[in-house]
């Protein structure tokens, strides 16, 4: 099963694109033009694995929105699209949670392979939660 | 270069301060300490040629006196009878020549009737009549006689002290002629310098010494003078009093002390050229020219030399310091092109990002073959995306390529208004980003300033910029307005952020001084401004509150009315 994205950059053109192409490799692509979008359609579409996610944007930048996102949805990994003149704020990001980073423009099966890396650490932390979960019902019921 | 005429009045007005201090008291000290001098000399001299004439004038006094008083002793102890007959005054003659040289001529007396009875000299005068003579008509009233000088029956220069002497009512004259050489020693004497010398004349002016000198061109003057003291009671009795006539004979300012002798009769005489009297003050006086004069040469020299060679120095220092200021401003052209080459590299990544999408997307559609569905429809979309967003990259190139070819320091015309608008779009980008709301007010009718279009720019973008840093983050407004102030040209650029602490805001303008992290900014910008600003001769204020904002006011002097400014570009400076 593909990993469902969530693209939110301030080109529109790039997101619809990029959109567009993601799709057409059968995954399930949600866009939002800013931070607050992207927040939003989180809150509203708990689906979501892999965020890609611009840097340099208006409004609440990458860093704030990465932020938000990884204390509000931990779980749901984050990769950094990042210009020249602000890899220095992606590796911040990087340390504040997100996945890895991406050079803009990206070659679209890099970009997917790192996406097909984080949603396998996602669906990996899923399990042992789930592992753990189990074993704690064990515990409970005694046996 | 038109700062030669600058440097020329710096070493002139160095030269004049240098010698107007070294020479001003110079000047003055030699005017005081030589007016002090004089006045002491002067008054040194006074009281020395006061104190001589008044000691030779009582030596003569007391000479008369007591040739008169010896003659009375002689007289009153000898008697009248013993001395009639010619023994008896030869006896005394002879007494006195032992005792006094060749003072006393002769001796001789007179009986009442004016004929001498007795004599004794070298001279055949015994029976003489003297009824008639003045000097007997005068002893008979004064009962003391000293006659002025003549020459006499005799026809040598001598003069006489006669003396009554009353005997039982009758009256007899004791007469001495006294040897006028030896008199005459007294006085001859006083020789001072070149031309000091004494004499004594009576009161018609005849003298009665022999001068040094000839002197019958000053009689008359000498005659006036002695009249005048004579008329003047307080003048003719004020002992050793001190005048300064000129000299009808020699035409010099001659120094005159007299003093009256034998009690008024005779005047005694000092003369002395006020320039000989005083050659020692004169000989000063030169000298102190000479230094003074010397002095102000060396020091006008020294002066010259030393205030071009200072002119020089500052010329060169000048020179360096405006070299530095170009290479400052250049290091900072250079950060602040790469600033802006970071800027616009970013923005340009988003096009090409969007266009090597919109390739990949037409590559994925091409692999899936253009007939299937609307895929041909969705490449020329793709294309006309491509397109776009390839416009949009030359846009910025272009903003660049034309930026960059404003780095030059060519001083032109430049419309404020346009280049603001210019700078604003510029920064739109960034501003955006930074949550900026940027706003520009500008007036209709500001004039255009002469400069580097280059260097206004860079001040324009440095403060934009710096407005934009201190509002991050969070982002504000910033204003920037333009408007004409008094003739001058005034851009405001005012931010809503963070605001200088007032420890600050006077070491803003300094190089190198940066509240930024290191590595963050130079803090060559706003001394990079102050630079250019001032070159331009306008001027830079700043005003600030705390987490209220900061007003940048850059204010630039308006070029001169396009038909005078290609007159020359003396505005420069």
């Amino acid at each position: 099963m593909a990993a469902h994205l969530l693209l939110i950059d301030d080109e529109q053109p790039f997101v619809e694109t990029m959109a567009k192409r993601l799709g057409k490799r059968g995954y399930t692509v949600a866009t939002a033009l800013s931070g607050e979008d992207g927040l939003k359609a989180l809150d509203a579409d708990h689906s979501v694995d892999v965020v890609i996610l611009d840097v340099k944007m208006p409004g609440m930048d990458g860093i704030e929105t990465l932020k938000r996102i990884k204390a509000e949805h931990p779980l749901v990994e984050v990769l950094m699209l990042t210009g020249h003149a602000t890899v220095a704020s992606a590796i911040d990001g990087m340390k504040s949670g997100a996945y890895d980073y991406m050079m803009k423009p990206c070659d679209i099966d890099e970009l997917l392979a790192k996406v097909g890396e984080a949603y396998d650490q996602k669906q990996a932390r899923e399990t042992r939660i789930l592992e753990a979960r189990a074993r704690h019902i064990e515990l409970r019921r005694g046996d | 270069m038109s700062d030669a005429h600058y440097y020329q009045g710096l070493a002139k007005s160095m030269m004049f301060t240098i010698i107007l201090v070294s020479y001003a008291p110079l000047l003055l000290i030699t005017l005081i300490a030589g007016y002090q001098y004089s006045v002491a000399y002067r008054a040194k001299v006074d009281a020395h040629l006061r104190e001589l004439v008044l000691k030779h004038d009582q030596a003569v006094d007391a000479y008369l006196e007591e040739k008169v008083e010896e003659l009375q002793v002689l007289a009153e102890a000898v008697g009248v009878e013993r001395l009639r007959g010619d023994a008896g005054v030869a006896r005394l003659h002879d007494v006195l020549a032992r005792v006094h040289g060749s003072d006393f001529v002769d001796l001789g007396l007179v009986d009442c009737k004016g004929v001498q009875v007795a004599y004794s000299g070298p001279y055949k005068l015994l029976g003489a009549n003297y009824a008639d003579a003045p000097w007997y008509r005068e002893v008979l009233e004064r009962k003391v006689f000293i006659s002025d000088v003549s020459l006499g029956l005799r026809g040598v220069p001598h003069f006489t002290i006669a003396l009554l002497v009353p005997v039982n009512g009758q009256d007899w004259v004791l007469r001495t002629t006294l040897d006028f050489i030896g008199f005459n020693k007294l006085v001859e004497d006083i020789l001072v310098g070149e031309t000091g010398m004494a004499y004594i004349i009576n009161r018609k002016g005849e003298f009665q010494t022999t001068p040094r000198r000839d002197m019958s061109g000053e009689l008359s003057f000498l005659r006036k003078l002695a009249a005048g003291r004579a008329g003047d009671s307080e003048l003719a009795h004020g002992r050793a009093s001190m005048t300064v006539e000129t000299n009808p004979a020699t035409g010099r300012e001659t120094l005159f002390v007299t003093s009256p002798l034998k009690s008024g009769d005779w005047l005694m005489v000092y003369q002395q050229d006020v320039d000989d009297a005083f050659s020692a003050l004169d000989q000063a006086r030169n000298l102190a020219v000479v230094v003074l004069l010397l002095g102000g040469i060396a020091i006008t020299v020294m002066a010259y030399l030393m205030s071009r060679r200072m002119a020089r120095k500052v010329e060169l220092a000048d020179v360096e310091k405006e070299m530095m200021n170009e290479q400052v401003i250049e290091a900072g052209k250079l950060a602040s092109v790469g600033e802006l080459a970071a800027g616009i590299a970013h923005e340009i990544n988003n096009p090409v990002a969007i266009m090597v999408e919109e390739a990949g997307w037409i590559q994925d559609l091409l692999d899936e073959g253009l007939d299937q569905d609307d895929n041909e429809r969705e490449v020329q979309r793709a294309l006309r995306q491509i397109r776009e967003q390839g416009v949009r990259c030359r846009e910025i190139t272009h903003k660049l390529l034309s930026f960059a070819r404003k780095i030059d320091p060519t001083v032109e015309r430049i419309d404020v208004n346009d280049m603001i608008m210019e700078m604003v779009e510029f920064c739109e980008q960034r501003a955006r980003y930074a949550n900026v709301a940027m706003e520009a007010s500008l007036a209709d009718d500001v004039a255009e300033v002469e400069g580097s279009a280059s260097e206004v720019q860079q001040v324009l973008l440095n403060l934009i910029n710096n407005a934009i840093d201190a509002m991050d983050p969070g982002g504000g407004n910033l204003d920037i307005m333009s408007r004409m102030e008094d003739g001058v040209v005034a851009v405001s650029i005012s931010d809503t952020g963070c605001g200088i602490p007032q420890a600050n805001l006077q070491r803003i303008f300094d190089p190198f001084f940066t509240t930024k992290p290191v590595g963050k900014g130079t803090g060559l910008g706003l001394s990079i401004i102050y630079g250019i600003v001032h070159k331009m001769g306008g001027d830079i204020a700043v005003k600030s509150v705390v987490n209220r904002g900061t007003t940048f006011t850059v204010r630039f002097p308006a070029a001169e009315s396009s038909e005078t400014v290609d007159a020359g570009d003396g505005e420069e400076l």
